[in-house]
């Protein structure tokens, strides 16, 4: 029971990593229509550049977001603008291509770069822990939390307590409409896209302080992610948060349970049976994807 | 009218010189490095075309044909006999997981079908029983080699390639084609006009499967050892969709024409830069600069640009052609 426990809170504490991470795929689904594949290679990419800093600089990784977050905030703005804007036509399909091949190509860059070995990002509080209750649990997965918490708490402020936010929203209901009331949609989209690295920068760090990683280990972080905001309802960053939270506590409490080889497969179950039930997921909304 | 007719017999000529060659090759350039390059090149010209039938003309799943195409590799474990088994199981399966996954539509159904993979992925692992777990499978060593090696697998590819092409040129013309081309374009209105969306979709699908199952079946022969690891290699399943993209979406010979250029050139790249992981980077350019450029693939734009010279040209020979008749 205990063990149930235990796996069921650090469930939680990474559900809220993955949350993050997923919550920039469904903002930027919602804006732009658009799927993008190459959002794990993105968070890979955060990781190595807070490796690379916290290396660099000898500071502590999570200190490195100061840097890293702009930085692929810009990135972002940059790849909406050159890559994704241009998209005029037939924009869900082709956009799994362009970012997919974006996915494909940052994998070649960070091989090239940082070799194919795994790495980690190191600090005190990797593998040091406290007691509560019968188990012990790991710091670093507390201290995570606290800032993917942190950071969708400011990213649900700005986007139901600004007018830029407004602006958001209203492009994610209707662009075209939006565009009609005086909205400029394509800076919108692109500032969108920079804020989706900017959360996967953040959930980079965290990512790869708990696990450690290469430039090929986007695969299975992209198909989790999709997966979860399938699940959640394509567009809805409330359903990312749960979808997030669902997947990672079933996971765990598998792995307790039954075997670990089993641990994705549960979720794979229950997202089954929600689309047989609900297809448009959790909290998404049944609409014609084509007018 | 006479026009139409040469048009024709080019495309006849065309065809038949370009099949001469391709039944030839293995007598013209027998070297094994050619030869190995051509078998893998006439593979994707089948399973592009496999996948233009369901991606091309009505909607579009990227991974699951990979999916079918391991599964079939599993399937297709005695010689070339049991290729057609390897094709029905993976139409059988994907039955059930086209039932299941076409509720949803469009950006989801991409997504869903992702899943898919990796749920059998995961089950190809654990159920070592049937599928070896993680270690993989290895086939027979076919009885023949040498030189000669080749030979077999590139004629047996050139078959199913030559059927994929077939079947997908049957459904082009009938009904069926059209429905599908109707879901295309608006899958509301197609079933609004009373076109069974649902019905023609997972045809298309399980249709689609069966080819790149039979494929696969062969493919697993060829390399002689499959593992469940293998259907990761990002290279081989979004290959076919981007040969498809670059040929031309839903027309006969865009796959082809995507096959056909890019394999060896994805070959080549591999072969030469594959250790610095620099390939990669080459591969998204090319990727990047033929969706950004040439978003229709190279088959309607060029026929696009023919119609264009033949409309400029059009309305001055029906006028030169009344001044005359007075």
């Amino acid at each position: 029971m205990t063990l149930v426990l235990e796996a069921a809170v650090l469930g939680i504490l990474t559900g809220g990593v993955y949350a993050l991470m997923a919550s920039g795929l469904t903002l930027i689904f919602g804006v732009m229509r658009i799927i993008n594949v190459g959002h794990g290679a993105l968070v890979v990419l955060g990781a190595y550049l807070s490796f690379a800093a916290s290396r660099a600089l000898h500071i502590d990784p999570f200190v490195t977001l100061v840097i890293t977050m702009p930085v692929m905030f810009l990135l972002g703005f940059g790849l909406q603008v050159v890559f994704i804007r241009p998209l005029k036509t037939d924009r869900e399909a082709l956009s799994v291509l362009v970012t997919y091949a974006i996915a494909l190509g940052l994998e070649g860059i960070l091989g090239y770069v940082f070799g194919a070995n795994y790495v980690q990002l190191q600090a005190w509080y990797d593998t040091a822990s406290f007691p509560i209750g019968d188990f012990r649990i790991t710091y670093v997965y507390v201290f995570g939390f606290v800032l993917c918490l942190a950071i969708l708490v400011v990213l649900f402020l700005i986007l139901y307590r600004t007018t830029f936010g407004a602006s958001i929203r209203a492009t994610m209901l209707n662009r075209t409409a939006a565009q009609l009331i005086g909205i400029d949609v394509d800076r919108v989209s692109a500032v969108a896209f920079g804020i989706g690295m900017a959360t996967a920068a953040a959930g980079g760090v965290v990512f790869g302080i708990t696990t450690a990683f290469n430039p090929g280990s986007h695969y299975d972080l992209i198909s989790r992610l999709l997966t979860i905001i399938v699940l959640g309802g394509l567009g809805s960053l409330r359903g990312a948060v749960i979808a997030a939270l669902i997947m990672l506590v079933s996971e765990d409490i598998t792995s307790v349970v039954i075997s670990p080889v089993w641990a994705s497969f549960v979720f794979f179950v229950i997202l089954i049976v929600v689309l047989l039930v609900r297809p448009q997921g959790l909290y998404g909304v049944r609409v014609r994807e084509r007018i | 009218m006479s026009l139409a007719r040469s048009g024709d017999a080019w495309k006849v000529g065309g065809l038949i010189a370009v099949l001469a060659i391709a039944l030839l090759l293995p007598a013209i350039a027998p070297d094994p490095a050619t030869t190995n390059v051509a078998v893998f090149t006439v593979m994707y010209v089948g399973l592009a075309t496999a996948w233009n039938i369901m991606g091309g003309y009505g909607f579009g799943s990227y991974t699951l044909g990979l999916l079918l195409a391991r599964i079939g590799m599993a399937g297709g474990y005695a010689p070339f006999l049991i290729v057609p088994a390897a094709g029905l199981a993976t139409a059988a399966l994907a039955l059930g997981i086209g039932w299941f996954a076409l509720r949803t539509r469009a950006a989801t159904f991409v997504i869903v079908t992702i899943a898919f993979m990796f749920m059998l992925q995961l089950l190809a692992e654990n159920l070592v029983g049937l599928t070896g777990g993680g270690g993989g499978l290895s086939y027979p060593v076919p009885p023949w080699g040498g030189d000669y090696f080749n030979t077999p697998f590139y004629y047996a590819m050139l078959a199913l390639a030559l059927l994929s092409l077939a079947i997908s040129w049957r459904i082009r013309r009938s009904k069926f084609g059209l429905g599908l081309l109707a879901i295309r374009d608006d899958e509301d209105k197609a079933l609004a006009v009373g076109v069974p969306t649902r019905a023609f979709k997972l045809t298309a699908f399980v249709i689609s499967a069966a080819l790149v199952g039979m494929i696969g079946g062969v493919y697993g022969y060829y390399v002689t050892y499959i593992y469940p690891q293998f259907v990761i290699d990002p290279l081989i399943g979004i290959s076919m969709v981007l040969m498809v993209f670059l040929g031309g979406l839903g027309t006969l010979t865009g796959p082809v024409l995507g096959a056909v250029i890019l394999e060896p050139a994805q070959l080549y790249l591999a072969y030469n830069y594959g250790a610095s992981r620099l390939y990669l980077v080459f591969y998204a350019a090319v990727f990047l600069i033929v969706i950004l450029v040439l978003p229709r693939g190279i088959v309607p734009s060029v026929g696009r640009l023919i119609s264009d010279r033949r409309a400029r040209a059009g309305p001055s020979a029906p006028a030169a052609a009344k001044a005359v008749a007075p």
